[in-house]
């Protein structure tokens, strides 16, 4: 199962490499992690997409917090969220297969950044499994070149997010 | 770094003008420093030239694991914070088995490294290695400081990070530059942690609700750990036991937390428990841990560990609950701390039914040796443990000493026994001794070893002669690596593959290293021997030959059940 854990960490040197080496050293699997600056100049947000179990998931997120880098952990398990994954997509694309790519594009609300003249790039954002759609779908035409960010997540609205030890001394 | 958006208020003065060593050496009597641990070299030349005139005790080592070994048997044995320094590259590499081994245990530990200068960083410079990344998994926290002003503000952290909480060592590496550039204004001292904010007192509704377990059962057993000891809260874990009638198991990392003349006393579980403390574990309707970890030494197969019991887990470091052990009712936080509030709540009660069964299995299984024409090792500990009146601090190594020190010397109080649990890191003895006896002058330190264990860091002895510090060692010269050599034994059909090796004269080796030496070979001289080592005043090692082929009993063999253990040959 997947659990999305968002970390608010300090921009300090090494703080990247210090939870990669900790999800590598405890054997924990990860879809992807993100690291991006906030609007708070001191602080960063990484997104880690983690799989496994509740007892993995908890396991990660109180090794996450035990970090002295790390300035907050929450995990989105009980709390409602818009996640968002960008790809940029350079498919085959030579001229009389081009309108079929558009209209794939346009019908995935993608848009399309550049053009050359047997491929075209396109930039689509979404949750995961739209991302996954479009590629299956582009996929005979030929993908020539794929990047994605990995996931990164946002609570809806105002909820206040569950203290775990709260929780966990409740 | 980041600067601080934190005010100033703690803004220093009086530094600027000075260099960042001298800072650094500020910082370091701010802390209270008392001793440092270490090995001087280029990258440290700046920091050195500021300590040419100190009044920190300056303990120059043989190798920088035995600096780091002695801050931590100096650590464990006071509760302060040890300090080892060491330089950039291969000093800082040489530290690493040492800072592994206070991780492990949680032990408050500061170390210094020095590194190269900040421009030539990255450059595979002369003596270079990334030592931050080399550290990190090892250390609780650990930081490369670049610029003399942030050297004082490092240093504030670095020591109140190691000290709160789950302790731990904390490794602070400096560029050179950062030490011998001179601070052009006065550095801001402010520590900026607000990711760090260890939980110290316990939830009020969580005590109640483990008081109250404790309270309905019948047959409970507290398992305490080295966790105990660090937040020291001996007394009032005695408190609670007594008033519960409650039964103490305590780990290798808690020996000494509980007097093990009390009737309550259960001594050591797990892999090499007595008998009484793994029955009673897996027997027990309510288990209550205390600063301890689940730790697999302990628990054998997780799967029928204390099955019949709703387990208590109070523990400051939340990543230790329900690891590897779910626990019906954790309370994270200080030990200390909770069990103070958890004593008005416990009831006073007999619980004849469950010692009586207790003192049964103590009176069926008690721990035991045969004595035959050559001395058995566990003699050696007895004896010590009878002749120091069970008062001295006690180091070991890693393997069959170490468990038989664990299993027969009596422990009596904290901070007595000082071993490497969770590593298990052979050669930690001699030095952690040396460490143990600068915090504690006057008292007896003695470093139970292997020749094995001991043949790793026994360079140090020229450290305890140099400094006359008289601690005393005394070798359980078996020549093998027995525990291993056992292992071979009972599972691997006798192979002892690369597990015997030669022995040389232990005892001729002290001498040349300015040491006393003393030999003993025959059980009617051990008690001699012992208090001619306990009476000479420096350094002595006592080499005692012991019968080669003794195994550790009980012993739970790897993934069995702890009630499934082998009681040895004689019973």
């Amino acid at each position: 199962m997947k659990h999305v854990i968002t970390a608010l960490v300090q921009n300090t040197s090494g703080v990247l490499a210090h939870v990669a080496g900790m999800i590598a050293a405890r054997g924990f699997n990860i879809d992807s992690l993100v690291v991006g600056r906030t609007e708070d100049p001191e602080l960063s947000r990484m997104t880690v997409v983690v799989v496994g179990n509740e007892h993995v998931l908890e396991q990660i997120r109180k090794q996450l917090e035990k970090i002295i880098t790390i300035v907050r952990v929450r995990d989105f398990k009980e709390i409602d969220y818009v996640e968002r994954d960008l790809m940029l997509v350079r498919v085959s694309a030579p001229p009389e297969k081009r309108a079929e790519v558009v209209e794939l594009v346009n019908l995935f609300r993608g848009r399309i950044v550049d053009v050359a003249r047997q491929s075209l790039t396109v930039e689509l954002s979404g949750p995961e499994a739209k991302l996954e759609a479009f590629v299956d779908m582009v996929k005979p035409y030929g993908i020539r070149e794929l990047a994605r960010t990995g996931i990164i997540a946002v609570q809806r609205g105002e909820q206040r997010a569950k203290e775990r030890n709260e929780k966990e001394n409740s | 770094m980041s600067k601080s958006t934190k005010t100033t208020s703690k803004q220093a003065k009086g530094y600027a003008g000075m260099t960042g060593a001298d800072l650094f050496h500020k910082m370091l009597l701010a802390e209270g420093v008392e001793v440092l641990f270490g090995v001087p070299g280029g990258a440290l030349l700046p920091i050195f030239d500021s300590l040419y005139e100190t009044p920190i005790k300056f303990v120059l080592t043989r190798h920088e694991q035995g600096a780091a070994h002695m801050a931590d048997g100096y650590a464990r044995s006071t509760g302060k914070v040890g300090v080892c320094i060491a330089t950039s590259g291969p000093g800082a590499t040489n530290l690493v088995t040492g800072l592994a081994t206070a991780y492990m245990d949680s032990v408050p530990m500061v170390a210094i490294t020095g590194q190269v200068t900040s421009a030539l960083i990255g450059n595979d410079a002369f003596q270079e290695a990334d030592t931050t990344g080399i550290t990190r998994p090892v250390t609780k926290h650990n930081m490369l400081i670049k610029r003399a002003e942030d050297i004082g503000r490092a240093v504030r952290e670095a020591f109140y990070i190691a000290r709160t909480g789950r302790p731990g060592p904390v490794l602070i590496d400096i560029a050179k530059d950062a030490t011998s550039n001179i601070l052009s204004e006065e550095p801001d001292l402010e520590t900026n942690l607000p990711g760090y904010k260890p939980m110290l007192t316990g939830h009020i509704r969580q005590v109640k609700a483990a008081a109250e377990a404790i309270n309905a059962s019948k047959q409970p057993v507290l398992y305490v750990g080295g966790g105990v000891i660090i937040s020291e809260a001996s007394d009032i874990l005695n408190k609670v036991a007594h008033r519960g009638n409650i039964p103490v198991t305590t780990t290798l990392m808690a020996l000494g937390a509980f007097d093990e003349s009390d009737p309550l006393a259960l001594q050591m579980l797990g892999m090499h428990g007595t008998a009484a403390a793994n029955y009673a574990i897996q027997e027990c309707d309510c288990l209550i841990a205390v600063g301890a970890r689940f730790d697999d030494r302990v628990t054998g197969k997780v799967e029928t560990f204390a099955s019949h019991a709703k387990i208590i887990h109070i523990d400051i470091d939340p990543t230790s609950i329900s690891k590897n052990v779910k626990a019906d009712i954790p309370v994270v936080g200080d030990a200390k701390d909770i069990l103070e509030k958890m004593l008005p709540m416990i009831k006073s009660k007999g619980r004849k039914d469950w010692l009586g069964q207790i003192a049964k299995w103590k009176k069926a299984y008690p721990l035991h040796y045969d004595t035959g024409p050559k001395i058995k090792p566990q003699q050696v500990i007895e004896s010590v443990g009878r002749l120091t009146d069970h008062d001295a601090i006690i180091t070991t190594g890693v393997g069959q000493h170490q468990m038989w020190a664990a299993q027969f010397y009596g422990w009596r109080k904290p901070r007595q026994f000082l071993t490497s649990g969770g590593l298990g890191t052979m050669g930690f003895g001699l030095p952690a001794a040396i460490g143990a006896q600068f915090g504690n002058p006057g008292k007896t330190v003695i470093d139970i070893d292997g020749d094995g264990s001991f043949s790793m860091t026994m360079g140090e002895l020229v450290t305890a002669v140099h400094y006359n510090q008289p601690v005393k060692v005394v070798v359980l010269d078996n020549c093998y690596l027995g525990m291993v050599r056992q292992w071979q034994e009972m599972f691997y059909e006798r192979r002892y593959s690369a597990t015997e090796h030669p022995c040389p004269d232990l005892s001729l080796i002290a001498e040349a290293f300015g040491a006393k030496g003393i030999r003993a070979t025959d059980p009617g001289d051990l008690d001699d021997a012992i208090n001619e080592m306990l009476k000479h005043d420096g350094p002595v090692v006592l080499a005692a030959s012991v019968e080669p082929e003794e195994n550790v009993f009980p012993m739970v063999a790897a993934g069995k059940s702890l009630h499934e253990m082998d009681m040895g040959r004689l019973v």
